[in-house]
């Protein structure tokens, strides 16, 4: 055998079209990080201009799209095992995993650099210690190894408002910390909802997800703890000034009805009750947290009027 | 040469393979070119110039 004839058949030409760099991106995850930063953006009380804010929201997707790409070069082996993720660019043989490596990282310092260029320098740091922490602690050194993992991790799905508001005002202060803290908290309740419909999957994968670890009884009982600290949490804008009274009413609401959700999953433990349960706290998690978001910055854009 | 000819190593690509090469330069182009006129507008924000649909 030759050297020249192995290398022959190593030869891999790409057959990846566009669509495939962008699935690499999690565009539906991207658009809540956009959204949420948005509201972050509305939220601060500087005014900013529209080319520049709207820059801001585009290198902060960017950069969310980048620890995607990043997350999926680090996750490919587990990502082929779990059937909801099997058909990601990777798994599914249409992008290499050194092809995502350098995209992530193509995009982690093209975001990181834009944001620094069209709002400020703070800003940008704020969006790159985003970026590390979903794929370094959450990633690589969380995910795999404790149940807790997307308790942590979540302050990186929390932090967009937060960069957001950095870019608008160049600095820090209540506000995004509290919405920080909303998405940090919603996040346990949302994933283990999840999570316990899809168990198995990560038990195949070995992903320590809390109902793999701790049992499906203990995880039901954390989810209805992070919905009870939930319910207060989402009334502090409310509660702070920063927000009007339809939010007040629409947070008491919905985090009532959280609760009630989180107990539903709580008392139906068996069958198709508790998966229907299950289902139901993760579509109305989701609700939630954009009602929220969307009554905070409607009081915002309509007062501006 | 053919356009499916690569002339580096000679492969010759199959027809979805050219088309999946054709279809991420075009990406490729487009990229480049929306961060040319992004940094424009950057620029001009940053310098304050008022641009009309500024308000």
């Amino acid at each position: 055998m030759t050297d020249i004839g192995w290398r022959q058949s190593e030869v891999r030409v790409s057959l990846a079209e566009p669509g495939d760099y962008w699935r690499l991106l999690k565009p539906r995850v991207m658009s809540l990080v956009v959204f949420t930063a948005f509201v972050g953006l509305i939220v601060a009380p500087v005014p900013v201009d529209p080319i520049l804010g709207l820059v801001s929201l585009l290198a902060i997707a960017v950069g969310a799209g980048a620890s995607g790409a990043l997350n999926q070069w680090w996750d490919a082996d587990i990502d082929a095992i779990m059937s909801r993720t099997a058909k990601r660019p990777i798994p599914a043989g249409r992008v290499t995993e050194q092809e995502t490596l350098a995209y992530g990282l193509t995009l982690s310092a093209f975001s990181v650099m834009t944001l620094g260029l069209a709002a400020n320098w703070f800003a940008a740091f704020l969006l790159a210690f985003t970026i590390f922490f979903y794929v370094v602690v959450y990633s690589m050194v969380l995910k795999r190894r404790t149940a807790q993992n997307i308790v942590i991790g979540g302050a990186a799905g929390a932090l967009p408002p937060v960069v957001a508001w950095a870019a608008a005002t160049g600095s820090l202060a209540w506000p995004p910390v509290v919405l920080f803290a909303i998405i940090f908290v919603w996040t346990p309740a949302h994933f283990w909802a999840l999570a316990l419909l899809r168990c198995e999957d990560y038990a195949r994968a070995g992903v320590p997800m809390l109902p793999v670890v701790a049992g499906e009884d203990a995880t039901r009982t954390q989810i209805l703890a992070y919905s009870l600290l939930l319910a207060p949490v989402g009334v502090m804008p409310w509660a702070l000034g920063f927000a009007g009274p339809v939010y007040g009413v629409v947070a008491t609401l919905g985090g009532a009805i959280f609760v009630a959700a989180a107990l539903a999953v709580f008392v139906r433990r068996e069958g198709a009750a508790a998966r229907k349960a299950c289902g139901r706290l993760f579509g109305f998690s989701i609700l939630h947290l954009f009602a929220l978001f969307a009554v905070l910055a409607g009081e915002r854009l309509a007062a501006s009027f | 040469m053919p356009r499916t000819a690569d002339a580096t190593t000679g492969i010759r690509l199959s027809e979805a393979e050219s088309r999946a090469r054709i279809s991420r330069n075009r990406a490729i182009g487009l990229t480049l070119a929306a961060l040319v006129a992004l940094f424009y507008v950057v620029t001009l924000a940053k310098l304050g110039l008022h641009l009309p649909f500024k308000g």
